[in-house]
């Protein structure tokens, strides 16, 4: 057997995404962000949604997710995404919209907008990574930042007399009605990143049928942020994380 | 032709729609016309007014320091007002807004008890369409026509049955100024 | 009708999009007009109030990034938070229109006219280096008008529109023509209008991304430079202003918006005691008309520029003015309105001789 006989359509298991750019990712290794932008290029293309895909980056690490997906993109302003693709969304129904933020441009500087715009039920998919600290600027707090963790900004680690509490943002925007599917997932196992790619298919179905606002809470791991190592980052998300902010779906609504 | 009017009272006295229904009457005869209202708060009962221009000319400014007619409802509007008629013009006010008579002799004044009125006419909400027939008589400026036409252009279907009785408080407020 | 009511049947008309807004006096009557017409039963047009100012300019942000026509209309403090937006919009070379029926300020202020947004208007605003174009309504039918122009001039150049109202004529109610209806574009005439815009592919062999982000600084200041070369092209090509009775004037007022109007009524008054005052009332306020005040100060003997502000246009005049004649101020400020007399006293306290 040469390698002609194994490079054979039948055997292949994994691929590049074919949405996916020539260009080189800014992530670092081991982040979560790349395989979350792998479900996301598959998805859209598996559901032959790339002529009607319009995509929200944030601001904060997933600013450039732009270069990499080969769909339409507008990159908003910090925290300002739900509002850019409320109007996508309402101007163009036939539009398959999604944001992608992180925590600080999520739950903290655009907590209004999250809010509202689930509120009103838009029906978009917004994707959130939450790894619990500010990546891009050199990592800060963030309002997910757990207690006791140090970040550049809480050295001490994070006090809630100091700081206040971790904010558990996806349950907040499960208590809504205008979401239809609140669900929070990882991608830090191949079994974890199979059942993220069923949820975010089915946040993804939601949008196509208009049945409002779903939002899919990636827990994810900062390593660079965390100092940690890409498979100590896992275990410790595992262990710490996952205590504050269990997996599973918070909602379901099938309507 | 121009007519530079001030009305001038407590917010809810009907006021700024007093002005209104004199500008669309000014609309229906092909006059041009402004209407510029002092607005907010007032509108939950401080004191309102409203400059209205009529003109067969273009309107330059819709603000003013004099005016031809000031009609005043209450005592603030009057210590505002009474100064600002232009001599030979006319003040029209009712005594039972104010403690003070207006003191000028260079233009006519005329006291409209309008309240009196609406009290005959059994219904409170004529209040301003009395003072508008009072203003008629006195400054001609638009045709009783003219006004129940930009009534019936801007009063929602619903209340065109409302007319008539608009009708008979202008004539009402006519024989009593 | 209403200044403020004309500005939205006149989007109505022009076939907007969306509008997108926030309540605030004195410019409510923007929404509360658009939710009552209800045009998204009738021209397909998206209205909605969003949940802040912040919210609602950067939907207009996603509206423009898809090509379409989209606005805002908001009032003085309500504008401060539209910034951050507005620079963005700019910045990505994106069509959009923003009303401002400015209130007195600064801070909460009050709800009486004012014109003191003029130097947020036209020098910037949000951060960076760039320029809106800037008309100033005198009258409701102008209200009506600017909104078609604002529409075109932004798609024309590929930059935000701002009317720059108050709330005198957007609380007056005058006669009006509104424009003609005109069909929103389709789907297919917004892409081929705006290839750039982020539809969907729809076919395209590339993405379409809109973004104002260039971490490489040679590329962004080439960035700036393009965006300077598209301002150069509004100030040669967009220059727009009236000249009330400038034949013969000795002296000249400067004035925009509706308080121009309070100045022709002086200027009237004072021609039939025969001083000769004239008047420049610049239309867009960005781009000045500098050429325009250029040319009257070597005829005139002095310029007073009478605004609703503690004197803010002034330095544009006087820059015009290149210190030929001496200009000079008159303002009221925080809601307070001039009558005419007033403006021609201040006029003649400056300007004694102006007496005839």
């Amino acid at each position: 057997m040469n390698t002609q006989d194994i490079i054979k359509p039948e055997n292949l298991v994994a691929s590049r995404p074919r949405l996916f750019t020539d260009a080189i990712t800014h992530y670092c290794p081991g982040c979560s962000h790349g395989v979350v932008h792998r479900l996301v290029a598959e998805l859209i293309d598996e559901m032959g949604l790339t002529d009607r895909t319009v995509g929200i980056a944030p601001v904060g690490c997933a600013v450039f997710a732009y270069n990499y997906i080969d769909v339409d993109w507008v990159e908003a302003a910090h925290g300002r995404a739900p509002a850019v693709a409320t109007a996508i969304s309402r101007l163009n129904p036939e539009n398959f919209v999604f944001t992608y933020q992180g925590d600080g441009d999520l739950s903290a500087i655009g907590c209004a907008e999250t809010i509202h715009a689930a509120n009103r039920g838009e029906n978009i998919v917004i994707i959130f990574i939450n790894n619990a600290i500010y990546g891009m600027t050199g990592g800060q707090m963030a309002p997910t930042t757990l207690l006791g963790m140090k970040t550049a900004t809480c050295p001490y680690g994070r006090r809630e007399d100091l700081n206040g509490y971790p904010l558990p943002i996806s349950n907040l925007l499960a208590q809504l009605d205008g979401t239809c599917y609140v669900t929070r997932q990882a991608v830090h196992t191949p079994a974890a990143v199979r059942t993220a790619k069923k949820a975010l298919k089915h946040a993804i179905e939601n949008a196509l049928a208009k049945r409002g606002t779903s939002v899919v809470e990636f827990v994810s791991t900062c390593n660079s942020g965390w100092k940690m190592t890409p498979a100590q980052a896992n275990d410790w998300m595992a262990e710490h994380m996952f205590a504050k902010y269990p997996l599973g779906d918070l909602k379901n609504r099938q309507d | 032709m121009k007519e530079e009017i001030v009305i001038a009272g407590f917010g809810g006295q009907g006021v700024l729609s007093m002005g209104k229904i004199l500008a669309y009457a000014g609309l229906m005869n092909d006059l041009e016309v402004t209407w510029m209202p002092s607005y907010g708060p007032e509108q939950r009962g401080g004191t309102a007014n409203v400059t209205v221009i009529l003109s067969d000319k273009p309107i330059s400014s819709p603000v003013l320091d004099a005016y031809d007619t000031a009609v005043v409802l209450n005592q603030q509007s009057l210590d505002k007002f009474e100064s600002k008629v232009k001599p030979g013009g006319t003040l029209l006010y009712d005594p039972s807004g104010i403690h003070r008579l207006p003191e000028r002799t260079d233009i006519t004044v005329v006291p409209v008890d309008a309240v009196a009125a609406t009290v005959e006419l059994k219904n409170a909400k004529t209040y301003n369409m009395v003072l508008l027939g009072a203003l008629l008589k006195h400054r001609p400026v638009v045709p009783i026509d003219a006004v129940l036409r930009g009534l019936k252009k801007t009063l929602p279907e619903r209340h065109h049955h409302l007319i008539p009785l608009n009708e008979e408080a202008i004539n009402k407020g006519m024989s009593i100024a | 009708m209403k200044g403020n009511e004309a500005i939205a049947h006149a989007a109505i008309r022009y076939g907007f999009d969306g509008y997108f807004g926030y309540p605030i006096t004195p410019q409510s009557e923007v929404l509360e007009t658009l939710e009552a017409e209800m045009p998204w039963e009738t021209t397909g047009m998206v209205v909605l109030q969003a949940e802040s100012e912040v919210a609602a300019i950067n939907m207009v942000y996603g509206g423009a990034a898809a090509g379409k026509a989209v606005m805002t209309s908001s009032s003085s403090p309500g504008v401060s938070l539209k910034q951050e937006g507005i620079s963005y919009i700019a910045a990505a070379e994106l069509p959009a229109l923003i009303v401002n029926v400015m209130r007195g300020g600064p801070g909460l202020g009050t709800i009486q006219p004012s014109q003191a947004d003029y130097f947020q208007a036209t020098k910037g605003g949000g951060h960076g280096d760039y320029h809106l174009i800037v008309l100033s309504p005198a009258t409701v039918q102008e209200m009506a008008d600017f909104v078609g122009l604002g529409m075109d001039l932004a798609f024309k150049y590929r930059t935000p529109a701002m009317i720059l109202a108050d709330g005198i004529v957007g609380q007056m109610m005058e006669k009006i023509v509104l424009p003609p209806f005109r069909p929103r574009r389709t789907d297919e005439e917004v892409r081929r209008q705006c290839p750039w815009a982020a539809t969907g592919r729809h076919g395209r062999d590339h993405r379409n991304v809109i973004t104002s982000l260039e971490m490489d600084s040679p590329k962004m200041e080439e960035n700036n430079l393009r965006f300077q070369r598209t301002y150069a092209e509004i100030e040669a090509n967009e220059v727009r202003f009236q000249e009330y009775f400038t034949d013969d004037a000795e002296y000249l007022i400067v004035a925009f918006g509706s308080v121009a109007r309070i100045c022709l009524k002086a200027i009237e008054d004072a021609r039939e005691k025969g001083c000769k005052i004239g008047m420049l009332r610049p239309i867009t306020l960005w781009p000045f008309p500098k050429k325009e005040i250029e040319r009257l100060s070597a005829q005139v003997k002095g310029i007073l520029t009478v605004e609703l502000n503690a004197g803010q246009m002034i330095e544009d005049v006087r820059l015009a003015a290149h210190d030929a004649v001496p200009v000079f101020h008159f303002g009221r400020m925080g809601g307070v309105i001039p009558n005419p007399n007033e403006i021609t006293d201040a006029l003649l306290s400056h300007f004694p001789d102006a007496k005839a």
